[in-house]
């Protein structure tokens, strides 16, 4: 009979973190930031088809890093989740803190449950009525949540983007000088990005109800002209 | 928690497949002919194709057999940014119907990422009115209008449908609901191809007005308590909710006219 070897916990764990990890760096990042009017969520992204930020629900938008199919399964989850909610009690009842902590239980469960721990990262972000209600929860691979000021950073390369998106980033700016902040983080001082390789999308605080909307084409230009 | 299915028992896209996954059958109810003359009833709608979309309409009463049980509900909805459902029939599944309807559309968008067809839409509608079928023979029958700009044609359309889900599409003009002989009636006599939007609104609101004048079910606008029909254009704008101060003019008008004898 067959022993398996003997694995302590820290370093079981560790290998985990380090092939979840190793997965999303793989992938190209993504900021999301306030501005004036709400939430900007820009996305390094060739793909015009394969999204990586989205709507969940009225005033709250969806943004993933690193494998794809596992960040568009939670997505979906998500809007189940919340278009369940809304429809059992009412639209004003779905929130990003229920939905953020909702995720967090799934992706810890599956990070020490599972063969494989999913190899993303995700933005949950709300636009409130004021802007110092906004919201943005940041959920790691293993679970953990942060709550996040201002602006947050996802997906491999992290730390120096940041770094740019803070000396980049100012509050109250409009969605151009947002955009510019973003875009500049993102490329680094030695790259230029085009439209093309950008996927764009705003939370707008004075919507009706729907807050999320794509920012694309000649909006897209004329915004980063 | 949040639902996660295998690939194998996905519902996919469709919301109330999902209402069904999470939440088990509901069973259907059945009532008694006693029953049915206590529940809510909304009545006359209509709908008028003109050359940007099409106009909506509905009256504002809901009779519980002959008592009036409510003065301002609204029948008319929108159903996505370009589409609209009007409903007849027992009240309370109407309204819930076209919540479960407007859910619909919308989870399948945030799903999927596009948005279904305008013929998807109307389909998707169809079926919900079918599942609602054993219900509706007791007594609680819910017929719904369906009309949207299709932005493929750049056209205006409008679908009928009966209580067994049958879905028929109509080229100019539909009515539902009690007061929709009369409604449709009036709309046929005064339809052309070259209506302007306002021509469209004022022979809607007389269409309304003279369902109101025929069927006791049908309210017509009440300028004592500022109640006017609920009127909508679904044009490559959307949809769009006419305000009460224009409604509360063209209704002067109309009555202005009807006084004055020249009809």
């Amino acid at each position: 009979m067959s022993m398996p070897f003997y694995v302590a916990p820290e370093q079981m764990m560790k290998d985990r973190a380090d092939y979840a990890r190793k997965g999303i760096a793989r992938g190209r990042a993504l900021v999301a930031c306030a501005y004036d009017q709400g939430i900007l969520l820009c996305a390094e992204n060739p793909s015009r088809m394969l999204r990586k930020v989205s709507e969940i629900y009225d005033r709250i938008a969806f943004a993933g890093v690193g494998k794809y199919n596992e960040f568009d399964q939670l997505r979906i989850a998500g809007v189940r989740h919340a278009d369940l909610k809304g429809f059992s009690f009412s639209r004003e009842d779905v929130d990003a803190r229920s939905l953020a902590n909702q995720y967090a239980q799934m992706l810890g469960q599956v990070f020490t449950h599972e063969m494989k721990p999913m190899e993303v990262e995700i933005l949950v972000a709300e636009v409130a009525a004021d802007s110092a209600d906004d919201q943005l929860f940041h959920i790691q691979y293993d679970g953990t949540l942060v709550d996040e000021a201002n602006f947050s950073v996802l997906g491999g390369d992290a730390e120096s983007i940041r770094t740019r998106l803070s000396e980049g980033w100012a509050a109250g700016s409009t969605i151009g000088e947002a955009l510019a902040a973003c875009v500049a983080a993102l490329a680094g001082p030695d790259r230029e990005l085009s439209d093309s390789e950008l996927e764009v999308a705003v939370l707008e605080r004075g919507a009706s109800r729907r807050a999320f909307r794509r920012v694309v084409d000649d909006e897209l230009s004329s915004l980063r002209s | 928690m949040l639902p996660h299915f295998s690939t194998a028992t996905d519902p996919g896209p469709d919301f109330a497949a999902l209402l069904r996954r999470v939440n088990g059958e509901v069973p259907a109810v059945v009532l008694s002919a006693d029953d049915r003359v206590l529940i809510a009833h909304g009545t006359t709608c209509v709908a008028v194709r003109y050359a940007d979309g099409v106009v909506m309409a509905g009256d504002r009463r809901a009779t519980s057999g002959n008592w009036i049980s409510h003065r301002t509900i609204e029948k008319v909805f929108p159903a996505d940014r370009h589409s609209g459902v009007a409903i007849a029939g027992a009240a309370g599944p109407a309204i819930e119907m076209v919540r479960l309807f407007q859910l619909q559309l919308e989870h399948y968008e945030k799903v999927e990422g596009s948005q279904l067809s305008l013929e998807g839409k109307a389909n998707q509608l169809s079926q919900m009115v079918r599942n609602h079928l054993p219900a509706a023979l007791s007594g609680m029958a819910v017929v719904p209008l369906f009309a949207g700009f299709d932005r493929t044609r750049s056209v205006g359309r409008l679908f009928q449908y009966d209580i067994t889900g049958g879905r028929y599409e109509e080229l100019d003009f539909a009515a539902t609901g009690s007061g929709s002989i009369h409604a449709s009636t009036v709309v046929k006599l005064g339809f052309r191809a070259d209506l302007s939007r306002d021509d469209t609104v004022d022979l809607v609101l007389r269409s309304l007005w003279e369902a109101a004048d025929e069927d006791s079910a049908t309210g017509g606008p009440d300028l004592i308590r500022r109640i006017f029909p609920v009127v909508a254009t679904i044009t490559a704008h959307g949809f769009e909710r006419l305000g009460d101060d224009e409604l509360e003019t063209r209704a002067r008008a109309l009555i202005e006219r009807l006084d004055g004898g020249s009809s």
